[in-house]
């Protein structure tokens, strides 16, 4: 079994408390961190190959040095807990069962960009997390770690714990911050990015819950151990959320060099009995789908973008051969349609005009022509647009449709000629 | 400044400078929405991608700052792919109903499409229903369904009123323009959300189905709401009479001037020229006798106004002329009062109330001219002064363009008094008034709108308005019945002898020191700033 990095605690009782989580090391990494200067931190980050958890994979230790050398500005760090990719629920645990490796790792993350004030952005539908995360934050303030001169080292950090409320677009990077600051959550358009202009209009970096957990470890254990528990290009375990048609679905830890066969099948114990494998998307709604042939990949950012396809939030959805993938494509084109926050045109128009073809094809009043249609229209606009939502949508949209092509053209009836629209 | 190269044109443009606007320096048009040159970039809509070198994205124009040896192209396949294809994405869920649409003819969609679309529509779908016209204010009228959500008005409120009544509401295709609760859009600029619409989302509730735009006839002109002098265009309706309730004046928009209104007007500006085609217009010169209106043609008139003048002496005539009139107006009215000796002789009539004033463009001094009228020297004596040698008899002719006294801060009283004492009270002007209806003889004046002429703003520019119209009846601009009775006086001044407003400015050039070295066609569109 692989070593346990960020699930370590999830399994002991009250691993959100104070207590527990000293028990097991916790707040070591702190001290250290303290006494080190910032750029040593954020050189160790870079050595670690840790890169985002959230969905971009962006090397974590280089996102922190785009900070501005030598600004005066206030600078933030805001944790992005808004964990709203389909199929992604690893935050969550992380929030619940550890919340103190998510504070212990933005102290340190903070004292490597210069931050004095942290946000921690949690999803709305996201109580119980926000209900344990904001004790865990009292108690880091009873216990000197929080706030003014923690340790006595003479710095200060404090947190902002903020509930969001309820789109998914407000996980987007820079439509969280907008969000943050009290306005509509649309995406800001770059430059300036946030290392730059971010939150209130200062430099902000932006990190997944996941990603700031791995930082007290990296810190504790060394950069060269983290690296070497992943690939040459991708440091560390991750935590993969795999639900859908396995056996053992849930929250699984494992290194990111395992591959999709070994996840469902060692790690989740396989599909359920007397079915088998249709279709795999490895990292959440937005990840181009993997056909049953298709599994024998890493499960890293580079394995999977050579295999056509994108880790992602990491969230593994199985589908057994029950599954319709024209309704599986339908049911996303709503989620996109629904959640395509409006602003740039392209996205705003073509995710609802995408939903109510992919409707009519799985209600079996498609038309020839749609298929081609959809995807058209998904690679035109395709890389037009402010965020990478619209792109991410695309993913489904045209890998679905080439993979189960046929299983679309079986829907739509076969004398159907074009009829003037109703 | 950075120099780059556009379509391989090369191109030195200011620091800052964004590539749509470094393109229109070399004559390529980068067509976008949300993109206005006086508000925030937005980067909504899309439209206005172009290549760059070593770039491997097309990138937003709007967004991107011209940088030094930068290689920028607007015409690549890709680009003419993208723009087709975000035409395409804008108008999928457009009603397409153009022939009951006021903005077809003037629409960005239409022009766009014409120039960047023309792919055959692909969408057989019910397109997403929202709101239609719905009023947001006394002058603007939203149809939610053609609003391509550029966020040009939310932004408008946002930056420039700082009013904040409009925001886009929901998400996805769902999202529409709307009001705050509570929420009027009734700020004093409103009107400008109209003119940033590219589309027909947002229409004017006064011009709203009276003319076809392709009707309508332009030209450029100068608000005569207030001391700012605001750039304008005047839209007429010529050429379809039974439009627009027969008025000529169709609209009024604003046009670009960075020194003085930018790229706005207010609304009262903007709807405040019903007086022009309205029925207390003053046709044509009339004499009252025995209390009754005997019309009487321009020569009568001014034969029996020339009488008058040199039937009485200098000390017995008080003029109060009008800051509406033009300088070319006033100026041929001074040299009138210099040729006669005449020193009773005003422009300021004040307000009964103090005029609305804030810091963006509306000024207090409701008149267009007032720094003309001060420059030209039309204020020797002061009008209650004026108006008191009247009521006391020592003026016995008064001579009085445009202003209405009793609508004034002076006492009714002392006007009352003051008309009845003088032996003879002239009014010239474009309306008749209270002040008309005392008059023994009425002089109809041309309004601005029916000739050309200057007008000098509260800064000292002085701006050109032009023609847009031809006089109702036989008005007349002043200048030119004031250069017929300058003749008739025997006036020996070249303005007296002109036959074009610009010769009557020349004469003024010659001898104003505030204007001295303009020439008229100098003043081209931004104006001139006329010496302290």
């Amino acid at each position: 079994m692989a070593e346990k990095v960020f699930t370590r605690n999830f399994d002991r009782p009250n691993s959100h408390t104070l207590a527990v989580y000293r028990e097991t090391g916790g707040y070591t990494a702190l001290p250290k961190a303290l006494a080190m200067e910032p750029a040593a931190i954020t050189e160790e980050v870079k050595k670690s190959n840790l890169r985002g958890l959230g969905g971009a994979a962006f090397p974590t230790g280089m996102k922190w040095s785009f900070i501005p050398k030598g600004s005066t500005d206030p600078k933030y760090l805001v944790i992005n807990a808004d964990e709203g990719e389909p199929g992604t629920f690893k935050d969550r645990y992380l929030l619940e069962r550890d919340p103190h490796a998510l504070i212990e790792g933005m102290i340190i993350a903070a004292r490597a960009i210069d931050s004095h004030r942290g946000f921690v952005y949690i999803r709305g539908e996201y109580v119980q997390p926000w209900r344990v995360f904001s004790g865990a934050v009292k108690e880091a303030y009873e216990a000197g770690l929080l706030g003014q001169n923690i340790q006595g080292s003479g710095f200060d950090f404090d947190i902002v714990v903020h509930r969001g409320a309820g789109a998914y677009i407000c996980g987007e990077e820079t439509g969280l911050l907008s969000s943050l600051e009290g306005k509509k959550g649309w995406p800001k358009i770059k430059p300036p990015f946030p290392a730059v202009k971010g939150a209130f209009g200062h430099p902000t970096i932006v990190n997944n819950v996941e990603t700031i957990a791995a930082v007290p470890h990296i810190i504790n254990r060394g950069a060269a151990w983290f690296a070497g528990l992943g690939t040459k290009t991708q440091g560390g375990t991750r935590l993969y959320s795999v639900s859908g048609h396995v056996v053992k679905p849930g929250v699984v830890e494992a290194p990111v060099s395992v591959t999709l066969r070994s996840l469902i099948y060692d790690h989740c114990g396989g599909i359920r009995p007397g079915h088998r494998l249709k279709a795999v998307v490895p990292g959440g709604g937005s990840a181009p789908i993997l056909t049953a042939d298709e599994i024998d990949v890493t499960m890293d950012a580079d394995g999977l973008k050579a295999a056509g396809t994108m880790i992602g939030s990491a969230g593994v959805i199985v589908m057994d051969e029950t599954v319709s993938i024209p309704e599986a494509l339908m049911v996303l084109a709503r989620f996109y349609a629904h959640e395509s926050c409006g602003q740039c045109t392209p996205c705003r128009e073509s995710t609802g005009w995408i939903y109510k073809m992919s409707e009519r094809i799985v209600e079996g009043k498609g038309r020839k022509e749609d298929l081609d249609t959809i995807v058209d229209v998904s690679k035109r606009g395709a890389g037009t647009t402010i965020c990478a939502f619209y792109d991410g949508a695309v993913g489904p949209y045209v890998s679905y449709i080439e993979k189960f092509r046929e299983e679309f053209e079986a829907l739509i009836p076969r004398d159907n000629e074009p009829t003037c629209p109703s | 400044m950075p120099k780059l190269t556009i379509d391989g044109k090369e191109i030195e443009v200011a620091p800052g400078t964004n590539l749509i606007e470094a393109a229109r320096q070399v004559g390529a048009e980068v067509p976008h929405y949300c993109y206005h040159p006086g508000l925030s970039i937005a980067g909504q809509c899309r439209l206005c991608m172009v290549d760059i070198e070593k770039n491997p994205r097309p990138q937003i124009g709007c967004n991107t700052q011209a940088a030094d040896g930068m290689v920028v192209h607007t015409r690549t396949e890709r680009i003419l792919e993208t723009r087709k294809s975000i035409m395409e994405f804008h108008l999928v869920n457009h009603p397409l109903d153009c022939p009951v649409c006021d903005q077809a003819g003037e629409c960005w969609l239409q022009i766009y499409y014409m120039r960047h679309g023309l792919y055959d529509p692909r969408m057989v779908d019910e397109k997403v229903h929202k709101p239609k016209a719905v009023p947001l204010g006394p002058h603007v009228i939203l149809d939610a369904e053609r609003c391509i959500l550029c966020s040009r008005c939310v932004r408008f409120c946002d930056e420039i009123t700082h009013t904040g009544e409009l925001g886009i509401f929901n998400r996805g295709d769902h999202s529409e323009i709307g009001l705050f609760p509570g929420k009027t859009l009734e700020n004093k600029y409103s009107g400008n959300v109209i003119d940033i619409c590219p589309v027909g989302a947002l229409t004017d509730r006064d011009f709203r189905f009276q003319v076809r735009v392709w009707y309508l006839d332009t030209a450029r002109s100068i608000c005569n709401g207030c001391a700012r002098g605001c750039n304008v265009e005047v839209h007429t309706s010529r050429r379809r009479l039974h439009h627009n309730e027969g008025r000529r004046i169709a609209r009024i928009k604003p046009r670009h001037n960075a020194e003085v209104n930018q790229w706005w007007i207010c609304d009262e500006g903007r709807y405040g020229f019903r007086w022009i085609d309205d029925d207390t217009r003053l046709l044509t010169p009339v004499r009252r006798e025995g209390g009754r209106d005997v019309a009487i043609g321009w020569d009568d008139s001014l034969a029996a106004m020339a009488a008058a003048l040199k039937r009485y002496r200098p000390e017995e005539i008080g003029i109060l002329a009008s800051p509406k009139m033009s300088n070319e107006d006033l100026f041929a009215l001074q040299r009138i009062a210099s040729h006669l000796g005449v020193r009773a002789v005003d422009h300021r009539v004040p307000p009964q109330a103090p005029g609305d004033q804030d810091d963006f463009l509306i000024r207090a001094d409701k008149n267009p001219n007032t720094r003309g009228a001060e420059l030209i020297g039309l204020g020797q004596a002061e009008a209650a002064t004026i108006l008191e040698g009247a009521r006391q008899g020592r003026i016995k002719l008064l001579w009085i363009f445009q202003h209405d006294l009793f609508d004034s801060a002076l006492s009714a009283a002392d006007v009352t008094a003051a008309l009845s004492g003088a032996e003879m009270v002239v009014f010239q002007g474009t309306n008749a008034n209270a002040t008309s209806a005392g008059a023994h003889l009425v002089l109809s004046s041309a309004a601005y709108v029916e000739r050309e002429g200057t007008f000098t703003n509260f800064q000292g520019r002085v701006q050109r308005f032009r023609t847009v119209v031809e006089p109702l009846g036989e008005a007349m601009a002043d200048w030119q019945s004031l250069g017929r009775l300058g003749r008739a006086l025997s006036g020996a001044d070249p303005a007296f002898a002109a036959t074009r407003a610009e010769q009557v400015f020349a004469s003024l050039s010659g001898q104003v020191p505030a204007f001295s070295g303009m020439t008229y066609r100098g003043l081209a569109d931004a104006g001139l700033v006329a010496k302290a």
